[in-house]
């Protein structure tokens, strides 16, 4: 009874998280902008920690407690180094609706336009 | 009692998948970044929160309760953080639907008060210049 119960929870588990990875994997791969590619990277880091977490919870088996630790702290330091990097190539001029000149507009506002 | 601990587990470690599985659909259907950004962090807050303490009731001993605990206090703590870093980039790089918002209090405030703080790239145009210049308005 246990023991079924573990695997149908194991399976429903990893189909959840595998599912929600492959989702971010096709918005990292199709993203128009590069802040859609940190986004998906970033959540596609917190899907992994919790495939760990999970997997740690499901064997019994502490050894990956730490690495959780680690891959939280790299998805932070990751998207924020990212977004600073794309801060610094903003061009300082501004239009008189407070975004920046000089930048192409955007795949977005592209496809929302009719 | 070691059941009952189990279904608990169990279940707070299944609505975590979860969560990250309706980050995935948000991920892919939501229109720009911001709403794509309010899709992916619900496992980032919520749905790790979730799985730490399933975990945390599977692996019983204090030590990996308290670096699980870790964790979850450092998703809490960076997930605005970078939240805040990456949509205010995106407003800026016109990564945004305009057309979609409800409130932009960033845009309709009309400032034009172009300060450089000191982290400006290097070959940013001098301060003076980027008053008058609408070079292609």
């Amino acid at each position: 009874m246990t023991v079924d119960a573990l695997t149908v929870v194991a399976i429903a588990c990893h189909a959840l998280l595998g599912s929600g990875a492959l989702l971010a994997l096709i918005r990292l791969a199709r993203g128009p902008s590069l802040l859609d590619r940190v986004v998906a990277t970033d959540t596609l880091l917190v899907i992994i920690s919790a495939g760990l977490a999970v997997h740690a919870a499901l064997v019994r088996n502490p050894t990956l407690v730490p690495v959780l630790v680690v891959v939280s702290l790299l998805a932070f330091v990751g998207s924020v180094s990212v977004a600073r990097y794309i801060g610094g190539m903003l061009l300082r001029s501004r239009t008189g609706d407070g975004r920046d000149l000089g930048l192409p507009v955007a795949a977005e506002e592209r496809e929302g336009r009719p | 009692m070691t059941a009952l601990a189990d279904v608990v587990a169990f279940a707070c470690l299944l609505a975590g998948a979860a969560l990250c599985l309706t980050a995935g659909l948000g991920l892919v259907r939501f229109p720009d970044v911001l709403s794509r950004m309010h899709a992916g962090t619900k496992p980032q807050v919520l749905g790790v929160l979730l799985v730490m303490i399933g975990a945390a009731i599977r692996l019983d001993g204090w030590a990996n309760a308290w670096m699980l605990l870790l964790v979850a206090a450092f998703q809490l703590l960076t997930a605005p953080v970078s939240a805040h870093l990456i949509s205010r980039v995106a407003y800026r790089r016109r990564h945004v639907r305009r057309d979609l918002l409800l409130v932009d209090e960033f845009g309709s405030a009309g400032h034009q008060d172009v300060r450089y703080r000191g982290d400006e790239p290097g070959d940013a145009p001098p301060e003076d210049s980027s008053a008058g210049s609408a070079q292609s308005s």
